[in-house]
């Protein structure tokens, strides 16, 4: 008999970076199948690829033992693929029982929609999981258990052969999980394939039948879940040479100069406290959603926290003011570089000079030609690549466009810099470049807050290691001690035992 | 050793939140609220002068005057429902009006097929704005500013300085603008017709409740598999279609017209719709307020000179009102968000 799903040899890549080489990926009926692996292994790739949502570059794609081609999220959903989300994606304005059966409400004779049917219909599948969701109220506000209740209430009215699950139980309660699993079984129960995508391995272990590891976008093991140890699936997600292609310089390590006390927001992140010194590089790594990026953000004034304090060189800085942050000494390269870090559309030499605009004026007035002047001994330094200072930065490379927002605070002459995901999305040569900056200037006497969900990042690059799981600081790791397997097991584990 | 397990960041809701308090309910029920004022208004303005109502004119006049307005303002609200917007629907209003004038003048076609070929040119412009949005990815604020000019530039070229003589227009056309039947002007039917028709469809078909749907969350709609491009570009067919009937009924009512007929009709059709409440933003409102919102607008245009207010503070209460209209709108939703979360901590 054939397979319900079966992907071989998936390739898929996004301009330089290869995000699927070689994939591979099984699924029968009837089965629980858990896929793993880090941050950016390649898993939200491939589901979009059996979702429909992207098209693959090369191989072999199998449903039911026949070769499928989906041009479309609709020609997926039509052949029995439904795909839930972490963020379930409803529509707010609609009733629940619409978002049931948006596209094929039930019709009465005389060609309206039924209304009545349709309600009773989706009292009928949410009851059928156990679970009670007034057809009639409007989807927005609803909580994302029950928004993911609604989407697996969708596929099951579908008819859904395949079910994936990326991360669903993130954001959920622990009794919400347990209602979640309950129904996954039944699901299984009723033969229907399961793709469950999640960090959490205690949930892995007592619900899967089956797990599928994945690294670098390539298929790395499948096995029965009895038939592997938690301790072999961390090895397998993280194995691989770090070897030197991060070469962290050892600096002299100075004064503290960034000091955080109990920094809490509600919801968010919890009794925050470290300390970053002068020539120190202190990686926060933790799996994506743990909290890292909104503690940098509350620490540059960017997000607002309930309580703590963040010291610069033992002066206050004030809570939500990035402005005053700046004039203190920090620099703060965001994750979301098109987004957050970057004039897209003006030119490379105005987003150097960016943050030095008034410093660099005189009278008031700034002129192209300090503009240059500035821009063109920062990108010199940096190695940017690009055909003339004019060019507009949105052109560029991700890599040089990663340099450019370097370079941009490297002016401003910070003593703390604040890096959140140097590297996403940047080609292996370019990355390697990224690092020997951020290196030198810890050397130069910078203290560097980063994070990074790339292991071999935070591994070649910390000398110090805090790993940040639910919003709060697990564990810290010395540079000696923080091996991949140590740290991956703290980022997913809630006790503080350390594999061997 | 062993570390106590950190809270979720995120506990969840129980299963049912009752969202909606009941004065919101009553607020939310922007229709049965504007009846209550366009009623209001027209008894204010009634006692003020008895004509303005009580005489055969005015009772007429007040029927078929708003007519115009409510059909281009439910063509531009089935736009604003998917998240988009027509600019363009004054331009489109303005050529249909000369086109058909002109047909009547230069051929001996009946008025039927004349009427017919209006509303087909009017889709056809809504067309050529639908294709450029659903193909083009560019913001439909940005197509329909354009198309509007160029349409525009097209009626000056055509027509120079020419106008509509009134006795281009045939006298049945210009009877069916005044006649009425029992005592209902036949504009005002047409007004009602386009609404029921329309209100309809978009709570009743599947295709209409997809419009619902796109305008409502656009990415969800890309992964739910509805084919946004058609999603997209159907409603600005339906504005163009419908400003060419508007088109038409200007031309039954003055029987005249040159080439600036309909500039800035379209900021009126936004406000009605506003007014009315269809979300700026797309996804919610219905045709029977876009409706009243046009009814009332237009109203409000007829009665203030009655009411002996400076007409330059028309504009003004216009303004307002769709201010408040909109900020009613965000004031309660921003209401429900925080209930919706105060929900999930709890």
């Amino acid at each position: 008999m054939s397979h319900l799903l079966e992907m071989r040899g998936v390739n898929k890549s996004f301009g330089a970076v290869a995000a699927l080489a070689g994939a591979n990926f099984v699924l029968d009926a009837g089965s629980i199948h858990a896929l793993v692996g880090e941050n950016g292994a390649g898993k939200s790739t491939l589901v979009k690829i059996i979702g429909g949502l992207h098209e693959r570059d090369g191989g072999e794609f199998l449903l039911e033992g026949d070769a499928v081609e989906f041009q479309s999220t609709a020609a997926a959903k039509d052949a029995g693929i439904a795909v839930i989300y972490q963020e379930p994606a409803l529509f707010p304005d609609l009733s629940v029982a619409e978002n049931l059966f948006v596209g094929r409400q039930p019709y009465t004779g005389r060609g309206t929609i039924d209304r009545a049917e349709m309600r009773r219909a989706s009292r009928e599948l949410t009851k059928q999981l156990g679970v009670y969701i007034d057809p009639d109220r409007e989807a927005r506000g609803l909580s994302i258990a029950d928004q993911q209740i609604v989407e697996i209430a969708k596929s099951i009215s579908l008819n859904a052969k395949v079910v994936i699950m990326d991360e669903p139980t993130a954001a959920l309660s622990g009794s919400e999980v347990d209602r979640l699993m309950g129904i996954v079984r039944q699901l299984r129960d009723e033969g229907k394939g399961i793709v469950f995508i999640s960090h959490r391995f205690d949930e892995v272990f007592s619900l899967c039948d089956t797990i599928t590891v994945m690294r670098d976008g390539a298929h790395i093991a499948t096995s029965p879940i009895g038939a592997v140890t938690e301790d072999e699936v961390i090895r397998q997600m993280v194995g691989r040479s770090i070897g030197n292609l991060f070469p962290k310089q050892e600096a002299k390590l100075g004064d503290v100069v960034l000091e955080v006390k109990d920094l809490t927001s509600a919801g968010v992140f919890y009794d925050v406290s470290f300390g970053v010194r002068s020539g120190e590089i202190v990686c926060l790594a933790g799996l994506v959603g743990a909290g890292r990026s909104e503690i940098a953000r509350a620490i540059f004034g960017v997000d607002r926290y309930d309580s703590g304090s963040v010291t610069l060189n033992d002066m206050g800085v004030p809570k939500h003011n990035p402005s005053a942050a700046m004039k203190r000494g920090m620099g703060f390269v965001p994750e979301d570089r098109r987004k957050q870090g970057f004039a897209m559309t003006a030119s490379v030499q105005t987003n150097i000079t960016l943050p030095i605009r008034n410093s660099l004026a005189k009278l008031g007035i700034l002129t192209s030609r300090m503009e240059v002047a500035s821009a063109a001994t920062w990108a010199r330094r940096l190695q940017v690549k690009m055909r003339a200072l004019d060019t507009e930065a949105g052109m560029l490379s991700g890599g040089n466009q990663q340099k450019i927002v370097l370079a941009k605070w490297l002016a401003t002459e910070p003593k703390l810099l604040i890096v959140d995901e140097p590297t996403r999305g940047i080609d292996v040569g370019t990355k390697s470049e990224v690092h020997r900056l951020i290196s030198e200037l810890a050397g130069n006497g910078v203290a560097v807050l980063m994070i990074s969900s790339e292991l071999p990042e935070v591994l070649g690059m910390a000398d110090r290691v805090l790993v940040v799981r639910e919003g709060r600081i697990t564990r810290e790791f010395a540079r000696k001690d923080a091996t991949p397997e140590a740290v991956m097991y703290a980022a997913t584990h809630a006790t503080e035992e350390v594999a061997t | 050793m062993t570390l106590q397990k950190a809270p979720t960041p995120r506990t969840a809701a129980t299963t049912t939140v009752p969202v909606r308090s009941v004065v919101e309910r009553l607020f939310r029920a922007r229709e049965l609220s504007l009846l209550v004022i366009i009623i209001a208004f027209i008894a204010v303005t009634t006692a003020v002068q008895p004509s303005y109502l009580l005489s055969a004119g005015g009772w007429r006049d007040l029927l078929r005057g708003p007519a115009m307005l409510v059909v281009v303002s439910i063509g531009e609200a089935i736009v604003i429902l998917t998240r988009n917007i027509d600019l363009s629907v004054g331009s489109i209003l303005g050529l249909t009006t000369y086109l058909c004038g002109d047909l009547m003048h230069a051929t001996s076609l009946p008025i039927l097929v004349i009427v017919l070929i209006g509303l087909a040119f009017g889709a056809a412009l809504g067309l050529v704005n639908g294709l450029l949005v659903a193909f083009l990815d560019v913001p439909s604020l940005v197509i329909t500013l354009g198309t509007q000019y160029a349409y525009r530039g097209i009626a000056v070229l055509w027509i120079g300085g020419n106008f509509i003589r009134p006795e281009w227009v045939p006298g049945s056309f210009k009877h069916f603008g005044l006649s009425q039947i029992l005592t209902i002007p036949w504009l005002f039917v047409v007004g009602l017709v386009v609404m029921l028709v329309s209100g309809w469809f978009l709570s009743s078909r599947r295709g209409g409740r997809d419009l619902y749907a796109l305008g409502s969350n656009p990415d969800a709609a890309v992964l739910y598999g509805l084919r946004t491009r058609q999603l997209t570009l159907v409603p600005f067919m339906i504005s163009g279609l419908l400003s060419g009937l508007g088109g038409i009924m200007y031309l039954s009512i003055f029987a005249t017209g040159d080439s600036k007929v309909g500039i800035g009709y379209e900021f009126q059709a936004i406000a009605a719709a506003v007014v009315g409440g269809v979300a700026i933003t797309g996804g919610s409102g219905r045709v029977w307020g876009v409706a009243l919102g046009g009814f009332f607008l237009a109203t409000l245009g007829t009665a203030l000179p009655v009411l002996n207010v400076p007409s330059l503070w028309q504009q003004a209460i216009v303004g307002l009102l769709i201010v408040a209209a909109i900020t009613l709108d965000r004031a309660f939703f921003i209401v429900r968000q925080r209930q919706a979360r105060k929900a999930v901590s709890e």
